[in-house]
């Protein structure tokens, strides 16, 4: 193992007495407690750390934070395997493993690094041009591109963290925990409001942690600390760290990701994240701002890195990031960190600072060091390949565009790049507040605010300490004073070392040097300068066509450090100002989010509730083969020992034709309706008339939306003068209770009319087949069961089974049958009772499918498998329960002239030669190859053990008229071509004569 | 996420609500008398205006009660909630 060569002996936020053990691609390192990966990278002298997204260019640590477009890494193994995380913000733990993304086989050497030397062949839009034609080869091409274009693996196993969810109010919610952002925590908390202070980083201090700047006699990070035990001392305070607000939604709703043991590498069984549901009365966001960086040649190479990440490497990690160092930018910041950089031993050879007047406390004290100052100068390119070996500075002519001069070669391993600050305006724009441009700091700025919001210290623009600490004071404390909290006591006036800053000089771009260079905007998705004017020249010079044509912005670093200067090129190349260019729309999540963690622990079982009837634990050990319909578990059907599916189905069709079968329908929806207007309410929510149905009797209903497309369906029993009992399909009940609800409130409040649901409340079994009756008459008290006393849709009450039940003579499959409720606590002793006396009848339990057969044999409708909310009444051939007399809901619309057409698709029976998929397509005309004019579809088919052969029901235009003709159902995939007959849909015992016995 | 304020439980989640659509949408009361067009644009045609919208919610996952609400289809901001029957604003569109 290495010695770390690059780290500072004093100094900085890492405990120097506790060594970690990590792997990096493989190759063992030690690291201090207190490290990043990237901190620990550089501290072991590890220069290329990625190679990048389309070029597999080397690539090294480019900054501290967020930001990296570089440095993403792979993180662990297995299951819990991460990809895609920037190793700037992984803290180092013992034992982490991490390798490179984006190379292979190594970062030294990637196969796919001559996509560089043939550069010139993958302009902007390349993959659009190039691949998309012939489109019918796109999949073959995606494949090779995807292998080479890969962005770290994701992990094939179910993730086995624990997550959890929390919901959270609170009065002011602070985001973002640098100086603005104390300051407003302690504010609003000193008033008592209920805070919350969430912070990306492992501790307090934002940009304190790593500029080295002083708080009156304090160091900043003091100050933080300090701050940090004050806060904690609050009872109304929480603060949060290691936790990013990534989503602002309406209302003040903020979702954060709190990494709660990512940083011991989540062992197991401990709680890896959590997700925080925030309501805040009011928001103060202080999220800071991020460094820009300067455009040139090559600027990607390794040992090129933000100007604050520097110092953020020696200040916060101890750690050296290059021997000889180069200072490149625009404003004040590169000469306070090569003040940075010369204390901590680093050799500065210059200062260059496009500003042709640098003046200024740091540019003075830069000179007073014996550092030169190259006023006026640029940087055209960078020297080196895997590493920074020097650059090339050029001096800048008097308009400041453009290069007058000689190049001049400095040697270094280090250049530190500042082109100005990007105020971190994604969540107050998420909020829906506006964006301002100010022209003099050259970024976009918070506007006016749509919602309880207010922005403070460099996020709002304001980039010296002294600034951020006052604003962050004003926003914490006019947030608490607007919910009526004070501040106890006079704020304390917090005097601070740093001054004002100069102005900065915005150079987005320069021509270039030589010709064929490659000046990178974005790093992460290689686009550079040339992409965004070739771009712009093919006429993709709108800001989200750019982002679009050239990937800009859109890895998952979002662009953070390049797309300002995007943006100030494209405002260039157009001659427009930048806000009239625009910025993009800032979306949530700010940072990227496990999946995980949004799941919480509603996962497995608990990912959906689990519906079972009484009657489950019977199937279960009765061997039944289970059906989802909703989120009911239903027998599918139930194999005896060897038997598959079809034979199954087949043996429990015939008991039902032949002896007495016994189904579980609890599932069906039940509401109870009371009330003296129930028989007016039902009149207008089902196409038939409910005025004549007597006491003790049962009806039929369809229910259609008022569009008039059939909706539901089910039998409706009256039980008493105002008591009616309406069944609905088993995944329609909710559907059904919520709409019923609907018009009784909202449109018909005068209905005296009262529902309740009670699906769960009644256990139902049913029963059916020749025998039925003389099963039923040996459990049945107190009932006439005989056909005449008791006839079809009649209900009854009576004991059996010595329980308490309602009896109703319904059937759905056109055998004599049963419907047997009783209270769901006596649902499975019901159905125990049938079992015992059932086994001198055969009794067989059959599920779902053979119901379906046995109700497609009889031509019966199953809503939602036969409709599909396209369908009438007069499609189905069900006329016959539409009143002419009165209205109900969709009986408008049934007149409307395309309802009333007569080629509407008809429901109709088939008989194909073989069974044929549900939705297969029907044609009246084949052909050897598409198109084909289809005339309707398939919507149920079954092999019928009564007919002896399969049978289907389909929807087909002008059915009723093509009885007797043949269709065709090409099944292409399949390779094969099925005929069939149309037909009545009532296959079996049209007359009836078996119900009614 | 919205905040809700049903008038029988108090401020909720939006999660615990289902959206009725448009409010004052009145069924007609002869339906045979009216055209196509007329009975097209009872049930499909909506204002969908930018600014202020007088909609339908339901408290589906609490008391099942609907209500009206004034909303901002802009700031989303709720102006007002008022029970179902009650007449809209007349400033309100
Ligand atoms: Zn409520």
């Amino acid at each position: 193992m290495k010695r770390q060569r690059n780290r500072l002996d004093v100094g900085a936020r890492i405990d120097r007495s506790r060594r970690l053990r990590f792997h990096f691609n493989g190759k063992p390192y030690e690291g201090f407690a207190g490290d990043t990966l990237a901190s620990a990278l550089l501290a072991n002298g590890v220069r290329v750390v990625a190679r990048s997204f389309k070029y597999h260019r080397p690539r090294g640590i480019y900054s501290a934070g967020m930001e990296e477009p570089n440095a993403l890494v792979q993180l662990g193994g297995g299951a819990s395997s991460e990809p895609n995380l920037r190793a700037t913000q992984v803290e180092l733990f013992d034992g982490l493993e991490a390798a490179s993304v984006n190379c292979w086989p190594s970062v030294n050497f990637d196969i796919w690094a001559f996509n560089d030397r043939v550069s010139g062949l993958l302009p902007a839009g390349f993959y659009y041009k190039t691949f998309m034609w012939p489109k019918s080869f796109w999949h073959s091409y995606e494949k090779v591109i995807r292998k080479g274009a890969g962005l770290g693996t994701a992990p094939e196993m179910p993730d086995h963290n624990i997550y959890e969810k929390r919901h959270q109010h609170c009065d002011v919610l602070v985001v973002g925990g640098g100086p603005a952002g104390i300051s407003a925590a302690l504010a609003a908390g000193r008033s008592g409001a209920r805070v919350i202070l969430a912070d990306e980083q492992a501790e307090l201090g934002g940009a304190l942690l790593g500029n080295g700047e002083r708080i009156e006699a304090a160091s900043g990070v003091d100050w933080a600390m300090g701050a940090r035990a004050e806060l904690d001392g609050m009872d109304e305070v929480r603060v949060l760290s290691r936790t990013t607000a990534f989503g602002y939604y309406d209302h003040n709703y903020v979702l954060m990701v709190e990494r709660v043991n990512d940083h011991l590498g989540a062992p197991p069984g401990t709680l890896r994240q959590r997700l925080w549901k925030i309501r805040a009365r009011q928001v103060v966001l202080a999220t800071g701002s991020i460094e820009r960086p300067m455009v040139f040649a090559d600027n990607d190479r390794p040992g090129v890195m933000l100007a604050g990440a520097a110092r953020t490497y020696i200040n916060r990690f101890g750690v050296k990031p290059g021997n000889r160092a180069v200072l490149y930018g625009n404003n004040d910041h590169i000469h306070q960190v090569a003040l940075d950089l010369a204390d901590a031993g680093v050799r500065v050879e210059a200062v260059v600072d496009v500003r042709a007047k640098a003046v200024g406390e740091a540019v003075a004290a830069v000179r007073e060091r014996g550092i030169e100052v190259m006023a006026g100068h640029a940087v055209g390119g960078a020297l080196g390949k895997k590493r920074l070996r020097g650059v090339e500075v050029l001096a800048l002519n008097e308009k400041g565009d453009g290069f007058a001069g000689d190049i001049r070669r400095l040697r270094c391993d280090l250049l530190c790049l500042s082109g100005g600050w990007t105020p971190t305006v994604h969540l107050f724009s998420q909020s829906g507040g506006k964006l301002d441009y100010s022209e003099n700091q050259a970024c976009f700025l918070p506007g006016e605010a749509r919602q309880a919001v207010s922005v403070a210290g460099a996020a709002n623009g304001v980039f010296a300490l002294k600034g951020c600490l006052g604003e962050g004071a004003a926003a914490g404390r006019s947030a608490a004073g607007k919910l009526g909290f004070r501040e106890v006591g006079a704020p304390e006036a917090l005097p601070v070392a740093q001054g004002e800053a100069g102005a900065l000089m915005p150079v987005w771009r320069l021509p270039p040097v030589s010709k064929g260079e490659r000046r990178f905007v974005d790093l992460h998705g290689d686009v550079t300068v040339s992409d965004i004017e070739l771009a712009a020249r093919e006429g993709y010079s709108a800001n989200e066509h750019l982002k679009r044509y050239t990937s800009t912005g859109m890895g998952p670093d979002q662009g953070r450090t390049g797309n300002m200067h995007a943006l100030g090129i494209l405002a260039d190349i157009r001659g427009e100002s930048i806000p009239a260019v625009g910025t993009t729309t800032f979306r949530p999540p700010y940072t990227p989010v496990p999946y995980g963690v949004m799941a919480g622990r509603d996962v497995g079982v608990l990912a959906d509730p689990v519906r079972m009837t009484a009657m489950h634990g019977w199937h279960e050990r009765s061997g039944a083969v289970f059906d989802d319909v909703g989120q009911w578990k239903r027998p599918w059907y139930f194999p005896r020992t060897g038997e598959g599916m079809a034979a199954a189905v087949r043996r429990e069709c015939i008991a039902a034709r032949s002896g007495v079968a016994i189904l579980d329908a609890s599932t069906l929806g039940k509401i109870d309706i009371q009330g003296p207007d129930a028989a007016k309410f039902l009149n207008r929510v089902y196409t038939n008339s409910w005025n004549k149905l007597a006491v003790g009797r049962c009806r039929y209903g369809l229910m259609l939306g008022e569009d008039g497309m059939v909706m539901d369906d089910g039998v409706t029993s009256r039980l008493a003068e105002n008591h009616y009992f309406m069944t609905t399909t088993s995944g329609g009940a909710a559907r059904v209770m919520a709409w019923l609800e609907d018009w009784l409130q909202c449109e018909w409040p005068e209905l005296k009319v009262y529902l309740t649901s009670v699906t769960e409340q009644w256990a139902t079994l049913s029963i059916s087949g020749p025998n039925a009756r003389r099963l039923l008459s040996e459990l049945a008290e107190g009932v006439d069961l005989e056909a005449d006393a008791f006839p079809h849709m009649v209900v009854r009450s009576g004991k059996v089974a010595g329980i308490e039940a309602r009896i109703s003579r319904v059937s759905f499959t056109g055998e004599l049958g049963y419907e047997v409720s009783v209270a769901t606590s006596y649902g499975l002793a019901l159905w125990q009772a049938f079992q015992r006396v059932g086994e001198n009848y055969d009794l067989t339990p059959i599920g779902t499918e053979a119901l379906h057969v046995l109700r497609a044999e009889k031509g019966y409708i199953a809503v939602g498998h036969d409709t599909d909310g396209s369908v009438t009444p007069g499609d189905l051939g069900m006329d016959w329960i539409v009143s002419k007399k009165k209205d109900f809901i969709g009986r408008r619309s049934l007149a409307r002239a395309d309802t009333m057409r007569t080629d509407r698709k008809h429901f109709v029976g088939l008989l194909p030669e073989t069974r044929v998929p549900e939705g297969a397509q029907i044609v009246a005309e084949y052909k050897r190859r598409p198109p084909m004019k289809m005339i309707g579809h398939v919507t149920s088919c079954y092999d019928s053990a009564a007919l002896g052969r399969p049978i289907a029901l389909a929807l087909i235009a002008g059915g009723r008229e093509r009885i007797g003709e043949t269709v065709t159902i090409p099944l292409t995939l399949q390779g094969r071509v099925v005929k069939a007959e149309i037909t009545s849909p009532v296959f079996y015992d049209p007359k009836g004569e078996r119900l009614n016995g | 996420m919205l905040r809700i304020e049903c008038p029988h439980c108090g401020a909720r989640d939006e999660a615990e609500f289902s959206c009725g659509g448009e409010a004052h949408i009145a069924r007609p009361k002869e339906p045979d008398k009216l055209s196509d067009a007329e009975w097209a644009d009872y049930l499909y045609m909506r204002t969908n205006p930018k600014g202020i919208l007088a909609e339908r919610w339901c408290h589906t996952f609490g008391c099942r009660r609907w209500f009206n609400i004034e909303r901002d289809t802009v700031s989303h901001e709720i102006l007002r909630v008022y029970a179902m029957g009650e007449p809209r604003r007349e400033s309100g569109t």
